[in-house]
């Protein structure tokens, strides 16, 4: 089963992005990619650049809105997400607690929705 | 009296009576549950009786005071509200026998109001950890079921939704009513494999699988204090039982430690590390008091053997030095009964100790098993082992795994600093 961790991380996280190689968080970051590559349950992620730099679109009465900065405006941002291959929630919500960014910020442990997928692509 | 004085006067009886409730509920929790389940298995209704009665309690209590003998006003409550609870049930499963032995046992009940209860709550334990139940809820069902900790509390403590740890135990309750699970005491043959279950069950709840060089189980770790009150109800039940004196032992050391274990910058600190004046000697030597009756009543068991581990450590606080060949001897005694992978690495830590980093690094290749690959204090050591050696690119290395393994934040910072 595939588990998307959804990576809800606080300003001080992202400010963090910029740091030097000696940065802790940085390191905890590096750490946890490394543990998942080696358990074999990486499937895939990315992280995202800081929510100022989103612009989110909506079309309202057939007219285009376009808004500066994220879709919600809350203290604890999306910053990334990473998937995963595991057996179980209780296994995803193990790693999530691992999550350098679950004692800063949140996780929010979602499954994958292949059938959707299935139906989406046809 | 103003109005007033007797408002605050109202307020602080509404308090103490609170108080009392509280009071009452934590000690009498398992023992009504205990009693008002074991001839139906009905735990489910059980609780939700004293839950009803708990409830009458606090409307009635301030009002009219607090009664004689609160326990025996809670079971008639209990019991009133139970038998309406299994009859609506009956009623929708007609079915009869349950319903002709709550009214034989009315006598009995009546009778007891005056006075002492049987105690039923050993075989509650037992039901517990009986080998049908799934050994994940073993813990849930006891911290619940004797203690009365909500589902929330244990579901953040295991790391599960409330939700979920909801309907688990819910799914395990009606196991034991409809499953044949029975509510009596292991015969002789079976008694040892049975406790170990039991006593397997209250040290998951505690949680702390191995404390040194920033090994460190996650498990449950919020319920120390609940764990030790489990052993404490446990030990007075099974007095003569040598492992249940070391559990409690093993679980006092650790407990006495608590103070120390972390910085006035809330820094990890490695049990060898800490400033053993922080630990508390009363704990100390009550656990020091069980692990010397465990000795005099014969079956070294496992429990037994961790606290003597813990022991030789707490030693330290009077030697200024740690023992580490008898840690190791007790280890090697330990993997013999045990070998986890918990054993195994502590084990290969205590070699290293005493007989040199690269003997200890031969001790943790020697470990065959698949789990290492998320097992946070198998590369925490290795990782201080061959930062040990001068194997500075496989140090890096391991210091990664365990540091991604790693969920106790204090415990990540300590690890980024050991790694460099």
């Amino acid at each position: 089963m595939q588990f998307a961790l959804l990576i809800f991380e606080p300003p001080q996280a992202f400010a963090a992005r910029n740091a030097d190689e000696s940065d802790p968080y940085l390191g905890a970051w590096r750490a946890y990619h490394k543990a998942i590559v080696e358990a074999g349950i990486f499937v895939g992620g990315q992280p995202l650049q800081p929510p100022e730099t989103g612009t989110t679109v909506r079309l309202k009465d057939g007219k285009r809105r376009v808004q500066d900065g994220p879709f919600a405006d809350t203290k604890e941002q999306l910053g990334g997400f990473t998937i995963l291959e595991l057996p179980s929630l209780d296994a995803a919500l193990e790693w999530a607690a691992r999550c350098p960014a679950a004692a800063i910020g949140a996780v929010e442990v979602r499954p994958v929705s292949p059938e959707y997928l299935r139906r989406v692509t046809g | 009296m103003s109005g007033s004085e007797q408002e605050s006067t109202d307020r602080i009886t509404h308090r103490d009576t609170h108080r009392t409730v509280e009071r009452v509920a934590r000690e009498s929790y398992g023992r009504l549950v205990a009693y008002l389940s074991a001839d139906t298995r009905d735990v489910g209704s059980a609780e939700d009786a004293l839950s009803n009665a708990l409830v009458a309690a606090l409307e009635t209590w301030p009002r009219d005071g607090v009664p004689q003998n609160p326990e025996a006003w809670l079971l008639t409550a209990a019991r009133r509200s139970f038998i309406d609870l299994v009859r609506h049930r009956q009623v929708a499963e007609a079915s009869e026998p349950t319903l002709a032995l709550l009214r034989e046992e009315k006598d009995m009940i009546l009778s007891s109001l005056s006075g002492e209860f049987p105690d039923e709550r050993l075989k509650l334990l037992f039901v517990c950890a009986h080998p049908a139940i799934d050994p994940a809820m073993h813990t849930p069902l006891m911290l619940q079921t004797v203690l009365g900790l909500d589902a929330a509390r244990i579901a953040h403590a295991f790391l599960i939704s409330p939700t979920t740890m909801g309907q688990r135990l819910v799914r395990a309750k009606t196991k034991i009513r409809d499953g044949g699970i029975r509510f009596e005491i292991p015969q002789e043959s079976e008694l040892p494999e049975r406790l170990d279950a039991v006593l397997e069950a209250i040290y998951a709840a505690f949680g702390i699988g191995w404390d040194d060089m920033a090994g460190v189980d996650q498990r449950g770790r919020d319920l120390a204090e609940e764990a030790i009150w489990l052993a404490r109800v446990l030990l007075q039940l099974m007095p003569a039982e040598a492992e249940v004196h070391g559990l409690l032992a093993l679980m006092l050391h650790c407990e006495a430690r608590r103070a120390a274990r972390r910085g006035p910058d809330g820094r990890y600190v490695p049990l060898s590390e800490q400033d053993y004046e922080k630990w508390s000697k009363p704990l100390i030597e009550e656990a020091e008091r069980h692990l010397g009756e465990a000795s005099t009543r014969g079956r070294a068991g496992r429990f037994q053997l961790e606290a003597a581990i813990q022991s030789v450590h707490a030693e330290r606080a009077r030697s200024g030095r740690i023992q580490w060949n008898a840690i190791m001897m007790f280890y090697e005694q330990l993997i013999r009964i045990s070998p986890t992978l918990g054993t195994q690495t502590g084990y290969a830590a205590a070699v290293a100790e005493a007989k040199g980093a690269d003997a200890g690094l031969a001790a943790l290749d020697g470990i065959d098993s698949d789990d290492i690959s998320a097992y946070q204090p198998y590369w925490a050591v290795r990782a201080h082992l061959l930062r040990r050696l001068g194997k500075t690119p496989e140090a890096l290395e391991a210091f990664d795994r365990a540091i991604g393994l790693t969920e106790d934040p204090a415990v990540r910072q300590f690890l980024l600093q050991g790694r460099g």
